[in-house]
């Protein structure tokens, strides 16, 4: 199945994966990108080398994926998601199933925005990616940026229109000593912009 | 002697060893890029000027094996699967051409008709030898279609731009390209149509030998271009050069089609004017996208493999080509 998914999505869209500023390497990593459709997971898991994609994990909105049993079934046996609560439940923290599977050594593939924008630019970063950053110190931070998937697929439509999209990584990003929130949250979207134009 | 040889051989055997003679150039040639490549260039101006020509060389090579390759597999398995190649060639040009035209998303509807119903009809139109309605699906019936689905869509910002490039994109990937398998099917009087294959060779060749001439008449006499804003190298000089020699080689190699000498020098003729003109056209399109080959720049962004580059001169010959032996000969 995942092979067959595979071929489909470069049949589609190309799926190319352009490393810039750092090599594609196991080890532990928590890649962070822009989110402009639902697909931007799938993208980015065909972009990935066949090595580094088992031990990476892309975080998934619970609602959306397991709305049906195919998508519940795509998620967990072939991706491998990590589902995550979009809508805040009282005192249970968001960030608990990503903890844990950093926790677990997995790299995880996280969209800071939080939800899907369709502007030019991605929306303002939430805070997750900061308190995992101070939380997790070893982990390489990655930005990424997915391009043209919206229109593979744009929100509403069931079938997918062959367009070419590539996801860029680039260079990895240092929590600085003491660094404030905002600055640094502002700091990782804007390296994330700059890998539009490389 | 070679002559008689040639004649006595089935039709099946001559196409054959024609692919026999094609794969021994395309070896010599990689050989020969092989032995080049064993020397490192040094990094002196020299060195760095014989390192981009050996990487241009082996592009060059690459491409023509892959294009030879499928054309055998296409030969050996039958037109069937030869037309359905040529889907599949159209379908990865038609996904450049739309990646670099600007669709938004009320063209979403229009682009799954384009790609999923339009292109495998037309080239089932081929396969099954609808011929009639085959030359006039795509601009009587589609060109009606594809706006009013994107009409439908309710969204008029920059709707004549977006659905003129649609429509390009299908004609020239998909309708020209649908032509190349069509000559495969052509039933001429006093003609093997087992042999049609070389009429598709020889179609590509004289197409591509102009291109090549041209490229390099250009390149040699350095002339000042016709239209700088669209091309560079494109002045009618070097443009006359490559029709006329690849015209000529059209005529000489008049044995391996239905034609006589002349009749081929002018269907070759036909066919290097509309494919290198059609080239130009496409050039100026892609001026227009800001960008100077289909892969160029933005290959790093979409990963284009310039396919389009290769195979638009051939999309524009085709249709053209084609619809003048048809008439020609009344078939």
């Amino acid at each position: 199945m995942s092979w067959f998914l595979l071929g489909l999505i470069r049949v589609l869209t190309g799926a190319q994966a352009r490393w810039y500023g750092c090599p594609p390497k196991a080890e532990q990593r928590i890649y962070f990108a822009n989110h402009q459709s639902h697909a931007d997971l799938v993208m980015i898991w065909a972009a990935l080398p066949k090595e580094l994609r088992g031990i990476t994990r892309a975080i998934a909105a619970k609602d959306y994926w397991t709305k049906t049993p195919f998508k519940q079934w795509i998620t967990t046996a072939v991706f491998n998601v990590i589902y995550v609560d979009r809508a805040k439940t009282g005192e249970q923290d968001p960030l608990e199933p990503l903890i844990e599977a950093l926790s677990h050594g997995d790299s995880v593939i996280l969209f800071p925005e939080g939800t899907r924008g369709n502007a030019e630019e991605p929306q303002s970063f939430k805070a997750g990616l900061y308190n995992l950053a101070l939380k997790f110190p070893n982990v390489v931070l990655v930005p990424a940026w997915i391009n043209n998937v919206q229109r593979v697929m744009p929100k509403g439509e069931v079938v997918p229109v062959p367009i070419l999209c590539s996801v860029t990584f680039g260079a990895p990003l240092q929590l600085r000593e003491g660094e404030d929130r905002r600055v640094f949250l502002d700091r990782a979207r804007a390296a994330v912009i700059a890998l539009r134009d490389v | 002697m070679i002559n008689r040889f040639i004649l006595g051989l089935t039709s099946g055997q001559q196409v054959g060893l024609l692919f026999v003679l094609v794969f021994g150039l395309l070896l010599i040639g990689s050989i020969v890029g092989f032995a080049r490549s064993i020397r490192e260039p040094g990094d002196d101006p020299a060195g760095q000027a014989r390192r981009a020509n050996l990487k241009n060389f082996n592009s060059v090579l690459r491409t023509s094996w892959f294009m030879v390759a499928v054309f055998w597999v296409g030969w050996a398995s039958g037109e069937r699967v030869a037309t359905a190649l040529f889907g599949i060639v159209s379908f990865f040009a038609l996904r450049e051409f739309i990646t670099l035209s600007p669709t938004r998303r009320g063209d979403h509807r229009s682009l799954v008709l384009a790609f999923f119903v339009v292109l495998p009809v037309q080239f089932w139109l081929v396969a099954t030898e609808h011929f009639d309605l085959f030359t006039v699906f795509i601009p009587v019936y589609v060109f009606l279609a594809i706006p009013v689905v994107s009409a439908l869509a309710d969204d008029p910002q920059r709707f004549l731009e977006r659905n003129a490039k649609l429509q390009w994109g299908i004609m020239v990937c998909v309708y020209g390209m649908s032509h190349v398998p069509a000559l495969l099917l052509l039933d001429f009087p006093d003609w093997d149509s087992d042999k049609n294959a070389f009429l598709v060779f020889f179609l590509v060749f004289v197409v591509q030998g102009c291109m090549v001439v041209q490229h390099a008449a250009s390149r040699k006499l350095k002339r000042a271009p016709s239209a700088p804003h669209i091309s560079q190298s494109f002045n009618w000089a070097s443009w006359a050069i490559g029709v006329g020699v690849a015209s000529f080689l059209g005529g000489v190699f008049s044995a391996i089609t239905p034609f006589k000498p002349g009749q081929a020098l002018a269907m070759a003729f036909i066919a290097c004017v509309a494919g290198s003109l059609g080239h130009l056209v496409m050039k100026a399109l892609k001026r227009d996208r800001g960008v100077t080959n289909w892969a160029g720049d933005v290959a790093s962004v979409t990963g284009a493999s310039g396919l389009l580059d290769r195979v638009d001169a051939l999309c524009f010959a085709a249709p053209v080509f084609f619809h003048s032996v048809r008439w020609y000969f009344d078939l």
